[in-house]
């Protein structure tokens, strides 16, 4: 076909048969990816399913093992992520790379290469954010900034040395509703002035609304490329997972019963230096009901998580009530004897330990509540059948109860950790970020059971930065912002609006929503 | 050229196995070399060094009698390396514990009962007991480095006994030598084998292997204790106390090196003398990683490293060598053993800095 050549002679980037295999693994199979100038292109796929591999191999930080990279035409070789900006390829990573000490102007001086005296990087750090409207102080400590604004020095230093690509890892997941928008706004006038964007994601919803072309992964395989202004996000997701997509069933019930976890004007100082104190927070739980915590990353949900599984001890005990009994001054341990089961954030070093089997791991958490321990001794067959009812029942992809914890994927641990936390029947479930790179099928069969155990009259408390997942499974929503907890709201009278605006921390010391009408 | 370590994929559990014997295997080699350098036969060095000392049935005792102090303190090490708490004071432990062992054989002098002995074990491990609870404390408490109290404690232990052979428990019939009194029969450890100073700590000492092995393959304590020691956010979540872990297993290797220690006096030594030990808590800490911090493992690195005490002094003895070169050897085990451990999880590269791909010119 003509146009086929005409594109790739006018193709900013176009990859041929891009092939990378790790150990046991392709990653990329034979990808094919062709990028125009000023074009917004959607890399759609699960986790694992290669767009990481990708784009580190666009950005010098991988080499394809075969395969053909073409940019503006020409055929290169980027041998490092300095090369690649070079050519001018720029790249947002999903994690920042910013030192908290430091101000944005020397964390941007780190992250060029070219030496530019400190007077002229701050004034052109001033012209770029004032033509893409990226509001930035160089002077501030990155430490009093938010996830948004550390996003937007990350942006900022990429757009210091003129990229004409640029790849956006998952940039939205620590975003509130209105800084995507806004993000949205400063891509959009990128491409407009003929810049490429790569943008990663597997959020659909967004991709539909951003994005103007898409290649769709699954596998390692170029799957589908399609316009996703013209498909529904149910169509991308099912090209995304190749099979029919289970939407959570609701138990729909308003039934809930007595508080079973209530946590009153908590505050506490942070161990971590750069931590968030939690400052007077009150929520309840109530049998039967699954509680959502939204919140932007940072805001304080590790040391709130700390605090509701006895990790970190509260001066007060009453400050945490279970089934109206103080808590507050006792650890783990006496918690789970009370029925208390948790999700922690970190699945590797905390929710389990990567060097132990499945067998040891699942012994863990669940020592106390299923006979696997007796006088001081492991029963070593129960440890076992425990680990495979848990690897069977959640579907883990793991050779057996004798594998490495730290041989699984992030995803498939994930299962393991919620299917052990689940098969210990806890009364109150404290989960947090349950579907957190796991990909979309397994996704809704752990978002099913988190129903299924509320309906089952269990307390479930979610911790997420999903928005999507607490509307699909919480039947009340709170917000944490900088360490505060919003009132919690019905789910269903709440509109992701109301949502960003109370993430954004615009509520007042009752924990409702602040309208602001300034302009 | 600069040469950088980098991290191999995988560990393969094999070579974690075989580790201590390449490592056995290069230090003979070093051996010869060095024998070879210092004039020496290597051939016959090596044989008076690690073959002749166990060529007698009184020789295999005599190993014996070392390896036991070994092993009791390379358990309790274990324990604790695994958790990652860093008790290098175990030679103060075994002072005390052949202080309080000591002192109670002292105090019962005269008296012929079959209790002296256990209370004189009850006192050794308690004197070991109280001596690892300080670094304890002051670890749990002021969150202080255990390895520099433990260390600092040790010389205390030493100066102590020390004063206590040369003032209050001097021997009042021995000539105003540092030294006790010997012990009466009450006092000393049942001889199991004739002709030799074989006693029943050998297999006490196994006893304490085996138990230490429970301990860690099957014990909830165990357990915990390599969940602290491998991710201790994990134990944190889980609800195992650290801080209740330090405590124990500070107590327990204490305890153990206290145990030892009233081995020693009531055993091999039969009296209380300035120096108690040939240095055995700080070997113990080359046992216990020689070992692999598995108390299997522990037994037969302790039989190797009494053999590298028995081979100095026969060369000292038949080939006029220095003694130190006893610390030489089990100095070059411990190199050669890290060097491994080091190599199996990562290889070394040279590579040139900042490596540059041709780049095309113009785009």
């Amino acid at each position: 076909m003509a146009a086929v050549a005409s594109d790739d002679a006018t193709a900013r980037l176009a990859l041929t048969d891009i092939c990378k295999t790790f150990p046991g693994v392709v990653a990329n199979d034979r990808v094919s990816l062709t990028l125009r100038p000023g074009e917004i292109h959607a890399l759609l796929g699960e986790n694992g399913a290669g767009k990481s591999t990708l784009v580190k191999i666009v950005y010098g930080v991988l080499r394809a093992d075969s395969g053909e990279m073409r940019w503006n035409g020409q055929i290169v070789q980027v041998g490092s992520p300095a090369q690649a900006r070079r050519l001018g390829i720029g790249m947002v990573f999903q994690h920042f790379s910013l030192f908290d000490s430091l101000t944005v102007a020397e964390n941007i001086a780190l992250g060029i290469d070219e030496k530019v005296p400190m007077r002229d990087l701050t004034e052109r750090i001033g012209e770029v954010s004032a033509h893409y409207g990226l509001a930035l102080d160089p002077g501030r400590h990155v430490h009093t900034l938010s996830v948004g604004e550390r996003q937007r020095v990350e942006i900022v230093r990429c757009l210091l040395q003129n990229p004409s690509l640029l790849i956006m890892d998952e940039p939205t997941s620590v975003l509130t509703p209105q800084e995507a928008d806004r993000l949205f706004e400063t891509l959009r006038q990128l491409a407009a002035e003929g810049v490429t964007v790569l943008y990663i994601s597997h959020k659909l919803e967004e991709i539909r609304a951003l994005c103007e072309a898409a290649t769709v992964l699954r596998g390692g395989r170029v799957v589908a490329t399609c316009d996703p202004r013209t498909e529904t996000a149910r169509s991308l997701a099912q090209m995304m997972i190749g099979a029919e997509l289970a939407t959570p069933e609701r138990g729909g019930a308003d039934a809930a019963g007595n508080d079973r976890l209530t946590v009153r004007n908590l505050s506490l100082e942070s161990e971590h230096p750069f931590g968030t104190p939690i400052r007077n927070v009150s929520l309840s739980v109530r049998a039967g009901e699954i509680l959502g915590i939204a919140g932007v990353a940072g805001n304080g949900q590790p040391e709130l998580l700390a605090a509701l599984s006895g990790e970190t001890l509260c001066e007060d005990a009453d400050a945490i009530l279970l089934d109206g009994r103080p808590v507050g001054r006792l650890g783990p341990r006496a918690r789970r004897a009370r029925g208390v089961c948790v999700v922690p954030e970190e699945r590797m070093g905390q929710g389990t330990v990567p060097e132990m089997t499945l067998s040891e791991n699942g012994f863990l958490s669940a020592y106390l509540r299923s006979g696997m321990l007796r006088q001081g001794l492991l029963q070593v067959r129960a440890m076992s059948r425990f680990a495979s009812d848990i690897i069977q029942a959640y579907s883990v992809m793991a050779p057996g109860p004798a594998a490495a914890a730290g041989s699984l994927s992030g995803g498939n641990l994930q299962k393991f950790i919620i299917g052990r936390e689940i098969l210990q029947n806890p009364e109150i479930l404290i989960a947090a970020h349950p579907t957190w790179g796991v990909d979309a099928g397994a996704a809704a069969a752990i978002q099913q059971a988190l129903l299924d155990l509320a309906k089952a009259g269990a307390a479930v408390l979610v911790v997420s930065q999903d928005l999507d997942e607490l509307f699909a499974i919480s039947d009340r929503l709170a917000v944490i912002c900088e360490g505060r907890l919003s009132a919690s709201r019905l789910t269903r009278d709440t509109t992701v609006e109301q949502a960003g605006l109370l993430m954004g921390g615009m509520f007042d010391e009752a924990g409702e929503i602040v309208e602001t009408h300034a302009a | 050229m600069l040469p950088r370590l980098e991290p191999r994929s995988g560990v393969s559990a094999a070579m974690m196995l075989l580790t201590p014997a390449i490592a056995v295997g290069l230090t003979l080699i070093a051996g010869v070399i060095m024998f070879a350098a210092l004039g020496f036969d290597p051939g016959r060095a090596l044989y008076t060094f690690f073959v002749k000392p166990v060529s007698t049935l009184y020789g295999v005792s005599e190993l014996l009698v070392k390896a036991t102090p070994l092993a009791v303190i390379g358990i309790g090490l274990a324990l604790g390396f695994r958790a990652n708490v860093w008790n290098i004071g175990a030679e103060g432990q075994f002072t005390l514990g052949a202080i309080c062992g000591g002192g109670v054989a002292l105090a019962f002098h005269g008296v012929e009962s079959w209790l002296v002995l256990p209370a004189m074990a009850v006192a050794g491990i308690l004197g070991g007991l109280a001596w690892g609870a300080i670094p304890a404390f002051l670890r749990v408490r002021f969150n202080a480095n255990e390895i520099l109290t433990s260390l600092m404690l040790t010389y205390v232990a030493t100066l102590l006994l020390s004063y206590l052979v040369h003032g209050p428990w001097r021997d009042p019939e021995g000539l105003n030598f540092p030294e006790s009194r010997m012990f009466e029969d009450s006092a000393l450890l049942p001889v199991i084998l004739d002709e030799t100073r074989l006693s029943i700590a050998a297999p006490i000492a196994l006893l304490i292997v085996l138990a230490g092995w429970v301990v860690l393959s099957r014990a909830f304590l165990g357990f915990q204790i390599k969940v602290v020691g491998q991710s201790p956010a994990a134990a944190s979540y889980a609800g195992f106390s650290e801080k209740r872990l330090i405590w124990t297993v500070l107590c327990v290797s204490g305890a153990l090196a206290g145990l030892a220690g009233m081995f020693e006096v009531s055993g091999p030594i039969g009296q209380l003398h300035p120096v108690v030990s040939p240095g055995y808590g700080f070997t113990a800490i080359i046992v216990a990683f020689l070992g692999r911090l598995h108390p299997v493992g522990v037994l037969f690195a302790a039989l190797l490293i009494a053999l590298s005490y028995l081979g100095g002094e026969l060369a000292q003895i038949e080939l006029k060598l220095p003694l130190a070169l006893t610390g030489v050897f089990q100095g070059m085990l411990l190199f050669f053993l890290l060097g491994t451990d080091v190599l199996i999880r990562y290889r070394i590269r040279f590579r040139r800095r900042g490596a540059r791909i041709a780049l095309p010119q113009g785009g």
